[in-house]
């Protein structure tokens, strides 16, 4: 067990130190030059030049350049800004918590829905309910979510203007961040309306997002449903006579979950990805607007950070994954 | 060998018995058929199409479709921001589309089955390092990496493609290496290793053929993907670029026409989903067809 463990968490390091090294050789292969683009001067004079270069220790060798940048990694400094001058570290954790609470939100949605809806197909299986879910969640893993998410905002916010068209919270209200997640922010400003005022800014884009795991984890459930309600441990719980709810609920449920919670874990990666998509459409001040910005401005250090940190944290999570896996089942528990 | 002189009846062929099995499913086939119907509009696009993709008709800005009011028999899916035909964009956005879904799965299956053997045959270090440098290429979302490579190589339709057969290339190379794995010790290849066929000719005669079902239903699956990423790409504006006909690229500039002309924005996402969903269900079909569980029973 303690070797899997251990195993497990070495692997992290080289990868972590691979996405390091690629980030940042492939950040310096960007066209165009970040000092240019910072004087925003054009003719700037070849000695002045030098000097920001100098001052942002771009005449450095590049191997230096790394282990240096490498340094300051260990040390949360992931350099400053081009743009804004602040420390990448700094609005990295002032913006992350907003894609956190969005993703979370997405994950709750697609888990709500996503499970009953799994187990129920498997239940009906061959039905007309079967057939009409999973076409849904087939549907639904096929959805272009960008498009998914401006029909939503026409439908909902346009036509019915029940749900704001962007943001997280009203401009009406304001309060210092606390945890950075704004509904529990909202609630503790103790103001009126602030917390319905988040909730209906967060439900579309967490929709939005949530749509692909959902019809992941739709699937997934009902394909886990379905083997394990042959199992034999079933076939004996149902001879024993214990109600159908029973069977499913404590017998057959609990073991079906296991490949579930593995999918969801899994799952962190894509959302990532996604939620780019959906805080571009509903202009959500997150890490993936904020990254998209840094491409637009050819922010570096945002870009390099960026990259590195979101990859960082969806490794942990896959680790977490494997590592609850690992003490779930049997097989891996004891030893191979 | 013996039985080839009793002139037996032929059992039905491989071929055949995955087509029952695949035209039972009501879903998978209708996914094919929408398909077919996508890749000839794809393939005739230049006759099928009534206008040119790109062409401004100035005195037709935003025309409604047809059966809508003020819609116009000549534009008969309307017209957009600028007076293109939707029709006409529509079909050869088809054509684009497909073409970056199989562009994209040719290249990575291609590079995943030779790095995936390798990784599988190699008992050195290099087998390991192949299969560390996927876990890299795992670990970083694939949009984001999609948006870091398309930064570096800069926006195109091409880059595009290059850009994501890189993101999707370890799905190919675990696959193709776990499957290898699997079929390695088995006693037909053992045989053919004592027969002494050489080492390539094991790998990519006598492994790779029978590590072909599960590479089947993830390249379809690919083709999809691709096509959902490539979009994606377009609508960020990291992808192919304005005035081409490429369903996402089609989308990001009608946001703003949203409210006063939603077909510019509902078309292009349609065309995108039914794509994907016809491609998708094909797959499940396949997936079922090739399972050789289901065979056998």
């Amino acid at each position: 067990m303690l070797r899997f463990f251990l195993r497990r968490v070495a692997l992290v390091i080289p990868t972590f130190l691979a996405i390091a090294f690629f980030t940042f050789v492939a950040i310096r292969m960007v066209p165009g030059d970040p000092v240019e683009v910072r004087t925003g001067e054009r003719g700037i004079s070849p000695e002045r030049l030098a000097e920001v270069r100098a001052e942002l220790g771009l005449d450095q060798p590049i191997w230096k350049q790394f282990l240096d940048y490498l340094g300051g990694v260990f040390h949360g400094n992931f350099g400053l800004s081009i743009v804004t001058h602040e420390p990448v570290w700094t609005e990295f954790w002032t913006l992350f918590p907003a894609t956190l609470e969005l993703t979370l939100a997405a994950l709750l949605f697609a888990i709500v829905v996503g499970i009953p809806s799994g187990v129920l197909a498997a239940l009906k299986r061959g039905s007309i309910v079967d057939h009409g879910l999973m076409g849904l969640a087939l549907t639904g893993f096929s959805m272009p979510i960008f498009w998914w998410g401006l029909l939503l905002v026409l439908f909902f916010s346009v036509e019915l203007g029940w749900t704001p068209v962007s943001g997280r919270i009203d401009l009406l209200y304001y309060f210092e961040p606390v945890t950075g997640f704004m509904l529990i922010d909202s609630l503790l400003s103790d103001q009126d309306g602030a917390f319905l005022s988040t909730l209906s800014h967060l439900v579309l884009p967490a929709i939005v997002l949530g749509t692909v795991p959902l019809a992941t984890i739709a699937r997934m459930t009902r394909s886990a449903m379905l083997e394990v309600l042959n199992e034999d441990y079933v076939r004996t719980a149902r001879a024993k006579g214990l109600s159908p709810m029973r069977v499913v609920g404590l017998h057959a449920l609990r073991n079906a979950l296991i490949p579930v919670v593995t999918v969801i874990g899994l799952q962190m990666g894509m959302l990532m990805g996604g939620a780019v998509l959906t805080e571009y459409i509903f202009s959500w001040p997150g890490i993936g607007n904020w990254l998209i910005e840094a491409i637009n401005r050819r922010d570096y250090p945002v870009l390099q950070g960026g990259i590195l940190m979101v990859s960082t944290v969806v490794i942990l999570v896959n680790l977490l994954v494997d590592l609850t896996y690992g003490l779930i089942n049997p097989r891996i528990r004891h030893g191979h | 060998m013996a039985t080839d002189s009793l002139s037996l009846p032929a059992p039905p062929g491989e071929l055949r018995l995955i087509w029952r099995d695949f035209s039972r499913n009501k879903g998978a086939l209708a996914g094919l058929i929408v398909l077919l119907v996508m890749f000839t509009a794809a393939i005739f696009a230049n006759f099928l199409a009534p206008h040119s993709p790109i062409e401004q008709y100035r005195d037709f800005v935003r025309i409604p479709p047809m059966w809508q009011a003020g819609g116009n028999a000549m534009f008969p899916l309307g017209t957009d921001e600028l007076g293109r035909d939707m029709l006409s964009r529509l079909i050869y956005g088809a054509r684009l589309s497909l073409f970056i879904g199989l562009a994209v799965v040719v290249a990575s299956m291609a590079a995943g089955i030779v790095l995936g053997l390798w990784a599988a045959f190699a008992e050195n270090a290099v087998g390991t390092l192949i299969l560390r440098a996927m876990d890299v290429i795992l670990s970083v979302p694939s949009l984001l990496l999609c948006i870091v490579i398309v930064a570096i190589i800069g926006p195109s339709l091409t880059n595009t493609i290059i850009a994501i057969t890189i993101v999707y290339l370890p799905h190919y190379v675990r696959l193709v290496r776990a499957s290898a794995m699997a079929e390695m010790n088995r006693d037909y290849v053992i045989a053919a290793q004592v027969a002494g066929a050489s080492r390539l000719r094991i790998m990519f005669v006598t492994v790779l053929p029978n590590c072909a079902a599960p590479l089947i239903v993830q390249a379809t699956l690919g083709v999809s993907n691709a096509i959902l990423e490539a979009a994606g790409l377009g609508f960020l504006g990291l992808g192919a670029q304005p005035p081409t006909p490429e369903w996402g690229v089609m989308l990001a500039s009608a946001r703003e026409f949203l409210q006063s002309a939603p077909w510019i924005v509902t078309q292009p996402g349609l065309a995108i989903l039914v794509t994907v969903l016809a491609i998708n269900l094909v797959g499940d079909g396949l997936l079922d067809a090739l399972d050789p569980k289901r065979k056998r029973s």
